[in-house]
């Protein structure tokens, strides 16, 4: 194993609504082209931990670092919120999926790469009335969202709404569209929440190609199915806290994490984790 | 079977009777007692009649009415199992899409030549136009970004104003004056943007609202700047590019260099095609800037604000650049209004002006060109034809829309075409589309 190099540090984050403490100085880490998982029962704070990343909230406390494989880093706790897609180029996925419903697949693929096609030269009159280097850009966008469609087999839908898509192809679509910004890390909330079987499995296989790319993944999952296989490493939350953090396998094995999931005592955990184990 | 079923005639005699009385209740003050003046006080005169008879009308009314809603339910079931597209054949449909834009404008080209076609004609003309471009304009920020905006006649009052300043003090050329007009429109519209930002929905419409009233309110008290009540008078009209119209005729006139007999119509003619121009120019922008990621993220602002900022779109340039945009166009139309009349004041720019246009870009279809352009002609063409009706005009109008909102709710042109696609375009149907709620 080569030195560590992680692409994000979260120390000490802590997230107060009110009263209630939703993140209580969570730190950790996620190597660079890693697939890292994020599990814990619901209300644990793993939505919260992504809208701390992505600029939703404004953490009461702690940091949030991203660093590029330049070297260059992003403190993210810190960053106006449109700088961090666009500059630290964090993206994301949402639990219950957000998609822009009235307007085309492409299009939705479109508004992904809207920084990229800002970029230099877009604002001039040229860039308006679609001439100049302005036209090849959107040319290439329009072939990058294609080359997206094309992965998550969404090609012969680019021109239907987007709110007309059936749930799982929605799902694909909205990492398809994350992935159009070319991020450095992609946060998924939730991507196999209500897929079938087989949608679970095809989803893996985007995910394992997605990281192979070289793409760094963060991912919120409930189904275990997916977080076993193919995650390099689990973090387990726990009404905000960190409760394990280790390789799938440890982390299953781990009596805490059976206790936080079937919300029982130690003692008694252990008898489960053996009941399990025997199946 | 699905559906409630159609109420029978006991409940609907039932219904009107219930209407009878509250019609009964609130006649009995307002229509059943008259005052009149007798010598040094006033006596209560009864009108039974007048009363009873309005009592009945009720009645006999809501029968009508609930029969008629009783047969609707009735009908709709029978045809439920059949689509409703098969009334009008898609490509008809789509053959009207494409050919009304087209026709509209080859009919506004010729418009000022047709046979019949006079003074009062052109002047109409001029005024429908004049909306279609406010509609477009607005149609950007309500339309695209979903931004609802009640005070979008600010705008349209800041580019008269600052147009009639700069000609009347600065003496500077209708051109000239044009593109500083929109910029200072343009610099009032961010001066808006800025403060309702983080507004939403009825917040906004309100703040948009008092921010039109205050604008307004401003030009009737800064009488050192603006005139006040008086308004502003003698405001330079167009020349064509330098030639003024003059009915004298002669050297250095528009007349007189085209070697034509000098005609009031000259000048008329020459409103209608400027109005026309700026609405087309209007029009192609918008165009042009729904195909740019500009128009794509004002879009997919109104679509879903939460996810727009997750892709890095930054929410205060989105909102601005759409409010900015917006105002521009406001303001050219100002200009242009200001140039055309001659004579402004803080009374054509009142709340009913706004709503006016803010009516013309719903009833159209929140987005669609062609809608709003065919809204402003009904609108504006109807408040005229109706124009003998004098007092129930505003009934009128207020029928027209109730009816065109329960037949169609999303407007006239409700679907909505892509920016941009793969294969052949095809509309987006209303359904799919989000309103917005900023
Ligand atoms: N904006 C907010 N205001 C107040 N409380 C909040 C807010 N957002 C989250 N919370 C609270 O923080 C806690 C953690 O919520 P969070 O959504 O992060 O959980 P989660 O781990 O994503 O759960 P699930 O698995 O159900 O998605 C919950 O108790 C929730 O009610
Ligand atoms: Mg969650």
């Amino acid at each position: 194993m080569s030195a560590p190099d992680p692409i994000l540090v979260v120390e000490n984050l802590t997230m107060r609504f009110g009263g209630l403490v939703a993140i209580d100085a969570l730190s950790f880490e996620a190597e660079r082209g890693d697939i890292t998982a994020i599990i814990g029962p619901n209300g644990a704070g793993k939505t919260t931990v992504f809208n701390c990343l992505t600029g939703f909230y404004r953490p009461t406390g702690g940091s949030i670092v991203i660093r590029h494989a330049d070297g260059t880093t992003y403190p993210l706790h810190r960053l106006v919120q449109h700088r961090i897609a666009k500059h630290a180029r964090v993206a994301r996925t949402f639990q219950n999926i957000r998609l822009f419903g009235g307007m085309t697949v492409l299009e939705n693929l479109m508004v992904a790469q809207h920084n990229r096609l800002m970029g230099e030269g877009g604002r001039t009159p040229f860039a308006l009335m679609g001439f100049g280097p302005f036209q090849k850009r959107e040319a290439a966008a329009v072939e990058r969202a294609r080359a997206w469609l094309d992965r998550v087999g969404l090609t012969p839908r680019a021109d239907d709404p987007a709110a007309a898509l059936p749930y799982g192809a929605q799902r694909r679509l909205e990492i398809a569209r994350a992935m159009c910004m070319e991020p450095v890390i992609l946060c998924l909330d939730e991507p196999a929440a209500g897929l079938n079987p087989r949608e679970s499995e095809e989803l893996n296989d985007l995910l394992r190609s997605i990281k192979a790319e070289g793409t760094s993944i963060l991912l919120i999952e409930h189904d275990m199915s997916v977080v076993m296989r193919i995650s390099d490493r689990v973090v387990v939350l726990d009404y905000g806290q960190k409760i394990a953090d280790g390789p799938p396998d440890a982390v299953r094995d781990d009596p805490k994490v059976i206790a936080a999931y079937l919300g029982v005592e130690e003692e008694e955990a252990l008898a489960v984790d053996a009941a399990l184990h025997q199946e | 079977m699905s559906g409630a079923a159609p109420r029978g005639m006991a409940a609907i005699v039932r219904d009107a009777g219930l209407a009878a009385l509250i019609a009964l209740g609130v006649g009995a003050p307002l229509l059943g007692l008259r005052t009149e003046p007798v010598g040094r006080g006033l006596t209560l005169i009864p009108r039974p009649g007048l009363l009873l008879s309005v009592v009945a009308a009720v009645f006999v009314g809501r029968i009508l009415v609930g029969l008629f809603m009783a047969q609707r339910a009735l009908r709709r079931r029978v045809i439920s199992p059949a689509p409703r597209a098969m009334l009008a054949p898609p490509g008809f449909r789509s053959w009207l899409g494409r050919a009304a834009g087209p026709a509209m404008l080859a009919f506004a080209l010729l418009l000022p030549f047709m046979p019949g076609i006079g003074r009062y004609e052109i002047d109409l003309g001029t005024l429908v136009l004049t909306y279609v471009m406010l509609g477009w304009g607005l149609n950007i920020v309500v339309g695209l970004a979903g931004l609802l905006d009640l005070g979008y006649v600010a705008f349209y009052a800041v580019g008269a104003y600052s147009y009639a300043l700069l000609a009347k003090h600065l003496e500077i050329g209708f051109w000239a004056a044009l593109p500083l007009t929109g910029l200072c429109s343009a610099v009032w519209g961010i001066i808006l943007g800025f403060p309702v930002l983080r507004l939403r929905g009825d917040y906004l419409a309100i703040v948009t609202l008092a921010f039109g009233e205050i604008i307004r309110i401003v030009l009737l008290n800064w009488v050192g700047l603006t005139g006040g009540p008086n308004g502003m008078s003698g405001i330079p009209r167009p020349s064509f590019f330098g030639l003024p119209f003059s009915m004298a005729g002669g050297e250095g006139t528009f007349a007189g260099f085209f070697g034509l007999e000098p005609s009031p119509l000259h000048r008329i003619i020459f409103l209608y095609y400027l109005i026309l121009a700026l609405a087309l120019v209007t029009n192609f922008v918008t165009i042009r800037l729904r195909r740019h990621p500009i128009g794509r993220a004002w879009e997919a602002l109104r679509e879903d604000e939460v996810a727009s900022r997750a892709l890095g779109l930054s929410v205060v340039a989105v909102k601005l650049t759409a409010f900015a945009t917006g105002a521009l166009f406001g303001g050219f139309a100002g200009a242009f209004f200001a140039t055309r009349q001659g004579f402004i004041s803080p009374e054509s720019f009142t709340f009913i002006e706004s709503a006016l246009i803010l009516a013309i870009v719903v009833l159209g279809g929140m987005g669609s060109q062609i809608g709003v352009a065919t809204a402003a002609v009904v609108m504006i063409g109807g408040f005229e034809l109706f124009r003998d009706l004098e007092q129930f005009r505003m009934l009128v109008f207020g029928l027209a829309m109730v009816a065109i909102m329960v037949w169609r709710p999303r407007g006239l042109v409700s679907s909505r075409e892509p920016s941009v696609a793969l294969g052949a375009r095809k509309m987006v149907g209303a359904e799919h589309v989000a309103e917005g709620r900023g």
